[in-house]
């Protein structure tokens, strides 16, 4: 009688000491394969979703060429992947995840300016590194000093068309429409509006729509009531394909104009025959001739079968120059390396050290070689760069003048 | 004056949508007492039924015409009823004779199920609808009427009338009002009463496709969470109408689409919903019945 117990015990230590070695193995494996996480969210499915899938090509990209070449040191990059569905909230709860469940050392995205402003605060109340390829609205790099981009804001972007209406096509009068549930698109349409006044012309409404709205003729029709020359419509492809459609069943022949949310294949898929005749600025055109361009398009086309978009372009650069940033810390100082190499819990305050030192760098960029120009990033923690302006004729793109800041 | 016009065009076209996908629901809730919360996202398959079918009849390449126009019709009708069956059969059948409420949760899941099914299979990313038709644009005294437009209130009033036709004047029209009376008095009698919910179902669900074959037609972007905000809006409309009444279905998208769209002219976007919204408070105060809804008794 005693003895059973006994052994019943000794079985149960045996097992509780093999639960224990199993649930250590993983922790032994992870201290011998190094590897350094970055991590990324994006709008991988939901109405935005080409912008996300280019931007995950774009990273995806950058990353394998810097693996193949041998990692950081020796060291492999890893790139977690979150998707946030294009919408605010799921991207707050991707960059939660991403900075405290997958403790990574850096996170790119997102490209929607909505979405930006909420992953932004979470990546600078813990201290990592957040650079967004394609956010264009100002607030979201004063969201504090960890945050970064490798595109203009949307100040200038408005300017640009503000300037291209007023000086290269002539106008007087334009209407507006903007999505009143997006930032990115309230930022573009104020600065139209200030720049085109001070130019002169005058603005002849601000209307507005919702995102995620098909029909859009009360608004349009309200507007080609107030006898504009043209419309600037700082808007999403996704619903000025269908505003294209419907501002010319309303007998509406003047151009739209709009900013880089239009950049997207499914814009003329939508569109259709009325999308000719318009014009958006954007950040590169893959008619630049420049060899930089031409062979990053060439390395994208042959792994993903398709022209990159900007956001393609602009992911590409926005992880270069991150990959670039990590490459510094791990030649200057083998200390603050270790500290980003640091994972789980052990030893919080060196990884937090080694981020902002990492964010240094990053802060530091000057002239970096990216495909959609020579990146520097100002003290707001902007990149200054040129944009393009484009025209749409017979479905495709072509380059009408670049206009710089 | 010929502003004003045009918006009342453009509000009648917005709200014939409403009017369409509302019959949907109305029907099935005559008959069934049952909100369908998946009506929508039944809706937004058949659109997609719709784009397969078109491409396989290849209407991109240019075999376009009002015989497109009627094949691609009836295989997202019929897609969309079998779907319909499968959907009561394994879904909302095993909750039969439970509490209401849990029809209505269950009609949620499928509501879920079918959209993130949508987004697995035909992807998230939206996808054009090819023209049927050649875009044809009029214009009477200066207001622009398009072919769509026509199209859908013309869609929108034959659908009306003949579901007035099938629930008033058919055999199994006559079951499904006596279903809806009483369903133990009517199996009594004799009525199959679970093929009659079945065929509800069905006719339910070919009616969403016929609407969202229509609505890609005017607007031809689709993806697979486009019927949540349809369906909602929908819903409101049939609420509106008086819900379980055909005629009501109509009047209700109609108004709806009339409000949002004045609203939006002439006010702002912004509070367009917040003022649809409060329209549909008010006249639920005065009538709470919805417009043509009668209190009681009558059901379908």
């Amino acid at each position: 009688m005693q003895g059973k117990p006994d052994q019943r015990n000794a079985r149960g230590l045996t097992t509780a000491l093999a639960g224990v070695a199993v649930l250590l193995a993983p922790l032994g494996c992870a201290k011998q394969v190094q590897e350094i996480k970055v991590g990324e969210y994006s709008s991988l499915t939901g109405d935005k979703a080409t912008f996300g899938i280019s931007t995950h090509n774009g990273i995806q990209m950058a990353l394998d060429e810097l693996n193949a070449a041998g990692g950081i040191g020796g060291v492999q990059v890893r790139l977690i992947t979150e998707d946030d569905q294009g919408k605010p909230e799921e991207a707050a709860t991707a960059v939660q995840k991403l900075v405290s469940q997958d403790q990574v050392v850096a996170v790119l995205g997102e490209v929607a300016s909505s979405n930006s402003l909420q992953g932004a605060p979470i990546c600078q109340k813990n201290g990592v590194p957040m650079i967004t390829p394609a956010s264009t609205n100002e607030k979201v790099t004063q969201q504090g000093d960890y945050i970064f981009r490798v595109c203009f804001i949307d100040p200038f972007q408005g300017t640009v068309m503000a300037k291209f209406a007023a000086q290269s096509l002539n106008l007087k009068r334009v209407g507006i429409l903007r999505d009143a549930r997006s930032d990115y698109s309230i930022g573009l349409a104020n600065s139209f509006k200030e720049t085109f006044a001070s130019l002169g012309g005058e603005i002849s409404g601000d209307e507005a729509y919702q995102q995620g709205d098909v029909d859009f003729k009360g608004p349009l029709t309200a507007l080609i009531a107030t006898g504009p020359e043209a419309l600037f419509v700082p808007g999403y492809y996704t619903e000025v394909g269908l505003i294209a459609r419907q501002v010319r069943e309303l007998g509406f022949t003047g151009p739209l104009l709009g900013g880089d949310g239009w950049d997207s294949p499914k814009l003329v898929e939508i569109g259709g025959e009325a999308m000719n005749g318009h014009y958006f600025s954007n950040h590169y055109t893959e008619q630049d001739p420049s060899p930089v361009i031409q062979g990053f398009i060439q390395k994208y086309k042959a792994k993903y079968n398709q022209v990159p978009d900007a956001m393609g372009a602009l992911s590409y650069d926005a992880a270069r120059v991150l990959f670039a940033a990590l490459q510094q810390v791990q030649a200057a100082s083998p200390e603050e390396w270790k500290g980003l190499l640091a994972t789980g819990a052990a030893k919080p305050e060196a990884r937090r050290a080694a981020m902002a030192a990492l964010r240094d760098r990053i802060a530091a960029t000057s002239s970096f070689p990216g495909v959609t120009g020579a990146i520097t990033l100002d003290e707001q923690r902007n990149a200054r760069k040129p944009a393009v302006v484009l025209s749409i004729k017979e479905g495709k793109y072509a380059f009408v003048e670049q206009i710089a800041p | 004056m010929q502003e004003f016009l045009q918006q009342l065009v453009n509000g009648i076209a917005i709200g014939s949508i409403y009017a369409l996908i509302a019959l949907g629901y109305t029907m099935v809730y005559g008959i069934l007492r049952f909100v369908n919360f998946a009506h929508g996202d039944v809706f937004m398959v058949g659109a997609f039924f719709g784009l397969f079918a078109a491409g396989w009849i290849g209407a991109s390449a240019g075999a376009n015409g009002p015989a497109a126009v009627v094949v691609v019709f009836l295989a997202a009708m019929f897609g969309a009823a079998v779907l319909g069956v499968i959907l009561e059969r394994f879904a909302y059948k095993p909750v039969r004779g439970q509490p209401r409420l849990n029809a209505l949760i269950t009609a949620i899941g499928v509501s879920l199920f079918l959209e993130n099914a949508g987004i697995l299979i035909f992807g998230a990313d939206p996808k054009t609808f090819p023209e049927l038709l050649p875009p044809a644009n009029y214009s009477v005294g200066g207001v622009k009427i398009s072919s769509t437009q026509v199209m859908t209130l013309a869609g929108s009033c034959l659908l009306m009338l003949g579901l007035n036709f099938v629930v008033y004047r058919t055999r199994i029209g006559k079951a499904m009002r006596a279903v809806s009376f009483s369903r133990d008095a009517a199996s009594l009698m004799g009525i199959p009463t679970d093929r009659v919910i079945t065929a509800t179902f069905a006719l339910g669900s070919a009616l969403a496709a016929a609407a969202g074959v229509l609505f890609s037609m005017s607007y031809p972007r689709l993806d697979p969470l486009m019927g949540v905000m349809q369906g909602l809006k929908a819903f409101v409309a049939a609420v509106l109408g008086g819900i379980g009444n055909i005629p009501g279905a109509v009047v209700g998208g109609l108004v709806l689409g009339l409000a949002e769209t004045l609203v939006s002219g002439y006010l702002s976007s912004t509070y367009r919903d917040a003022i649809a919204f409060v329209l549909l408070i008010v006249i639920l105060i005065v009538k709470p019945s919805g417009l043509l809804g009668r209190a009681v008794s009558e059901k379908v």
